[in-house]
């Protein structure tokens, strides 16, 4: 069983703010983590290999310094890494981002096959949920979005089992491997990485493959293979304040939670779905 | 005494002797299992806490019925050289201690003779106590009656031997008043010298078998902590145990302790010191509130585990060895799991850090240290740790704030007051570290906004962190994860030099300690005060007149366990209440350095709690019962599980809860300045909204 995870580094959008005059984003000063997503991925990954043994690859594309959210993997108990990294491979949007993933795990499957790939429904910074899906159509794997249970998985008949999360339903299917899955956030917890785990992670060179190696056409990757182009980014205008609410007696969240009721009416939003 | 009874008894003494000395041997080479630390400093000062607390027994007669066990301390003292005498004149008959001067030899007859009289009724006091009023505290062992028996009867022993020595006319009445007075009452003139010879003898030989019996009995039992527990004074730490030694980190090694032989020696010496006295389990707050964790059964436990263990390893090696064995030792006995000599995993989590069980010991044993090694075991090894901490320990290492929080909101508290940023090059005198609480808590917010109002007022100059303040890792520390809170102290250290900060004030005792000690072994390089020292200070330098808003307030006082025990400030916060009521807080039965923890130490603040066993009730119930319109204490992690625990009854809801700094502050203030100060926070939400 060799299952590839992808991961990917991203700023933590909680710490983004956006620049009032310019409407960019300020990225100064701003961390960068592992894509929330990508953490139970990983985890899905490492609880079929602590079933049914096996090798679990983590490849990540990114400037660097991204092989932090690689050894973060390694360190909760991926066996290896790869960093994708070159300029060249920078500004991509899905398409071409997708690409190069299909492309290295291609390379990696000619040592050993590839059974699973797992990625993270989305990333929190572009949000398209768009480069799984992109990846297994370029590697022509099935694949299964949405994945929060893997309910069974047979070897001799190449099965899984998943639970794929729809916004008011779950939908249990059965599909063949090789296969790549989208992982939700609410998946599982990922697991906490133990001290020799870490230091073990810490010390692992991690492999950068650059277009060198890759050997991929210019024009079908970063900025030039990019389908799309960002014009602009803004902040949404904020439509309503902050509310604040308080009685004579200092009692606020009963007085609030009027307050907001009576504007929901003025508003005419009539129910609030569950969840 | 004929002869062939000498030799019987040099048969006796000499297996004895073996046998104890093969016990000690064995006692001694299990200590020797354990790390090597260095407790050969100050040998002076060791000398004289040894004195001070192990034969004056300082500690032992802090509770009442301590005294009793003085006396039988003391009394063994006494009678230590004439059983000295006894045992040499069963080998030489003619040996007496008289060659020390006839005064000399007839104050200690005097002495061993009333103080076996004391001894007597001291282990009568003792039996009587254990039998028709045992605390709960303290067990009924067949040990503990095999003890005070012995004991018994080896007084009376002495008595009948010297009862029937003053028939024989072997001794002087004077010297020996209490025998004297028992000879008056049961010899009379007609008794026969052969009968008064016989009792001699058989009395003579219940005292040796006795005394042969208890040396051998000694090392075996409880009672080991006659030999183990000067040592253990002697060795001691000198101060309350308030922080941990820092770790190294590198490949093949490992974190905290899975197995008896991962202690260092002096823990493993503390085993050997315990008597069972409960004096932990009385003070241990997490008990009292009915959680499973039980110090002393934690102590007892190890110890059989000690014994368990440590016999395996010995009887599996040459029997001159000794010292530890090697790392990957495999060892019969779990540490951590079921039964009595494992210490259960849940009961790890149990513990607050306060450290009731330490400062109570009588004999300087470290329970909770302990405790934190097999945290740092399961947390770095194993990852085996409550379910709720996984998002506690990634939001610390992402944001590091317990809530996940942006760093970049830190500093919002101080958004409209003026408070600038703290640069060295601007002469700021005090660096005002908010911490998380004060940071991102809206209660304790108010605390720091108080302070600073004051000290605008008398023109200290100060600066915050902004968001460049990351949590000091107090409670990521006292959880057993050193691997974070390692790189958190560094970064922070770096962080104060860079600035070139050389005075910090903080509102929050937890921080207060880890900038203060735990820092030191990372070179930190500065002073740090509670508000509660600097507001102490500026009331000495300024006379503030109290405005009499809360003079007529009765103040319950709640003592922080990281001020008062781990740092011994215990009288400012006190002098700040009496200068605004005029008298001194109303005390709880525990308080200063015996005071009860809320139940927030050791990250426990961040643990979910148990809802039939929680600590922070059981301290408001305390509270309560001096009937107090307000409850004042000086840490926020306080303040937050006393409002919990006032919230749970009606009729709690009116009494507030302070910070003695807040409570200070609002008592010094006049109405005009708290009506501006009203208007400005007006002012503030606006700004924020």
């Amino acid at each position: 069983m060799h299952i590839v995870v992808c991961v990917k580094m991203v700023p933590d959008t909680t710490q983004v703010k956006i620049d009032p005059i310019t409407n960019t984003l300020i990225r100064e000063g701003v961390p960068f983590i592992t894509n929330p997503f990508d953490g139970p991925a990983v985890e899905e990954a490492l609880k079929i290999k602590d079933k049914y043994g096996g090798k679990v690859t983590v490849i990540s594309m990114g400037p660097p310094m991204a092989d932090s959210v690689i050894r973060k993997a390694i360190a909760m108990g991926a066996d290896e890494g790869i960093l994708l990294s070159d300029r060249v491979f920078g500004g991509a949007d899905t398409l071409a981002t997708s690409k190069v993933l299909a492309h290295a795990i291609l390379e990696v499957s000619k040592k050993e096959p590839v059974d699973i790939i797992m990625c993270g429904k989305q990333t929190i910074d572009g949000d398209t949920a768009q480069v799984g899906p992109g990846i297994a159509t370029r590697l022509g794997f099935n694949q299964a979005t949405l994945v929060d249970k893997i309910i069974s998985l047979d070897l001799e008949r190449k099965k899984i089992v998943v639970r794929r999360k729809q916004d008011e339903w779950h939908e249990i299917i059965e599909v063949t491997l090789p296969i790549l899955l989208t992982i939700e956030r609410d998946a599982n917890k990922p697991r906490y990485p133990s001290v020799p785990r870490r230091i073990f992670s810490e010390e692992i060179s991690i492999p950068v493959w650059n277009n060198y190696f890759m050997k991929l056409d210019l024009n079908s990757i970063g900025l030039n293979g990019s389908a799309t182009t960002v014009k602009r980014i803004f902040a949404p205008e904020k439509q309503q304040g902050e509310i604040y609410a308080e009685d004579e007696n200092g009692n606020g969240v009963g007085t609030l939670v009027g307050v907001i009721i009576k504007k929901l009416e003025e508003w005419k939003i009539r129910s609030i779905q569950n969840g | 005494m004929k002869p062939i009874e000498s030799i019987i008894f040099a048969v006796l003494v000499a297996i004895s002797a073996y046998i104890f000395l093969r016990r000690i041997y064995t006692l001694f080479n299990f200590i020797s299992l354990g790390k090597w630390e260095d407790r050969f400093d100050r040998l002076w000062e060791r000398f004289k806490g040894m004195i001070y607390y192990g034969f004056l027994q300082k500690r032992v007669v802090q509770k009442t019925f301590g005294f009793n066990h003085l006396m039988l301390f003391w009394g063994f003292m006494v009678l230590l050289p004439i059983n000295f005498e006894f045992v040499i004149s069963g080998f030489f008959p003619k040996f007496t201690l008289a060659f020390l001067g006839d005064t000399l030899y007839t104050i200690l007859c005097f002495l061993a003779d009333v103080m076996s009289a004391v001894v007597f009724l001291a282990v009568i006091f003792a039996t009587i106590r254990r039998v028709f009023f045992k605390p709960y505290f303290l067990e009924s062992t067949k040990e503990a009656y095999i003890i005070l028996s012995t004991v018994g009867l080896l007084m009376a022993a002495y008595f009948g031997l010297n009862v029937t020595g003053l028939g024989l006319n072997e001794k002087p009445f004077e010297s020996v008043p209490v025998s004297a007075f028992i000879a008056k009452l049961l010899l009379s003139n007609n008794t026969s010298e052969k009968a008064l010879y016989i009792l001699n003898r058989v009395f003579w030989w219940a005292h040796a078998s006795l005394f042969l019996f208890f040396l051998i009995f000694i090392p075996y039992s409880k009672h080991l902590h006659i030999l183990a527990s000067l040592p253990n004074c002697f060795f001691r730490n000198f101060s309350f145990p308030k922080s941990l030694p820092r770790m190294r980190f590198s490949k093949d090694i490992s974190y905290g302790v899975s197995k008896i032989t991962q202690f260092n020696w002096k823990d493993l010496l503390d085993l050997l010191a315990c008597t069972e006295c409960g004096r932990c389990l009385t003070s241990c707050p997490a008990n009292i509130a009915g959680k499973e964790i039980n110090p002393k059964e934690m102590i007892h436990h190890l110890k059989k585990n000690l014994m368990e263990n440590g016999s395996h390893i010995i009887k599996s090696r040459p029997f001159d060895t000794i010292g530890r064995p090697p790392e990957d030792v495999e060892l019969p006995v779990a540490l951590i799991g079921n039964g009595d000599m494992s210490i259960k995993e849940e009961m790890v989590w149990d513990c607050t850090t306060c450290g009731a069980c330490v400062e109570n010991c009588p004999v300087f044993i470290e329970h909770f240290p302990k405790l934190l090694n097999i945290r740092r075991h399961l947390i770095m090894e194993e990852v085996k740790f409550p379910e709720e901490l996984i998002s506690f320990f990634e939001n610390i290492e992402a944001r590091s704030n317990p809530w996940g929080l942006a760093p970049s909101e830190r500093g919002k508290w101080a958004q409209g007051l003026n408070i600038p940023t703290f640069s060295s090059n601007e002469g700021h005198e005090y660096l005002i570290y908010a911490g998380c609480m004060g940071s991102f808590d809206t209660r304790t917010k108010k605390i720091l906004i108080s302070l600073v109002s004051i000290l605008n007022k008398v023109g200290i100059s100060y600066g915050i962190l902004g968001s460049e303040e990351m949590c000091c890792g107090d409670a990521v520390r006292r959880l057993g994860n050193e691997y974070v809170f390692d790189s958190m102290a560094i970064k922070n250290v770096n962080l104060f030099k860079k600035l070139g900060v050389k005075n910090i004030i903080t509102i929050c005792p937890h921080c207060y300690n880890t900038l203060k000690n735990d820092y030191k072994a990372f070179g930190a390089d500065y002073e740090v005060f509670h508000h509660t020292e600097i507001l102490d200070k500026l009331n000495k330098k300024y006379i503030f007149k109290p405005n009499k808003a809360l003079k007529d307030e009765r103040i319950v006082f709640h003592d922080s366990c990281y001020l008062a025990r781990y740092n011994n400030i215990i009288e400012e916060p006190r002098r700040l209440i009496e200068i605004i009521t005029g008298k001194p807080p109303i005390e709880m039965e525990k308080n200063k350095k015996d005071g009860f923890c809320c139940g927030a130490g050791g990250g426990r603040m961040w643990l979910e709690d148990d809802a039939d066993t929680r600590i922070n009730r059981e301290r408001a119930k305390q509270a309560i019962k001096e009937n107090p319109t307000i409850i004042a204490t000086s840490c926020p992690f306080c303040i937050t599980m006393f409002e919990d625990a006032l919230k749970e009854q009606k009729d709690w809801e009116n009494i507030r809860v302070m910070d003695v700094g807040e409570f200070y502050i609002e008592g010094i203030i006049d109405n005009k300045d708290s009506e501006d100060e009203k208007k400005n926070e007006e002012k503030r939400r606006v700004a924020n909204e």
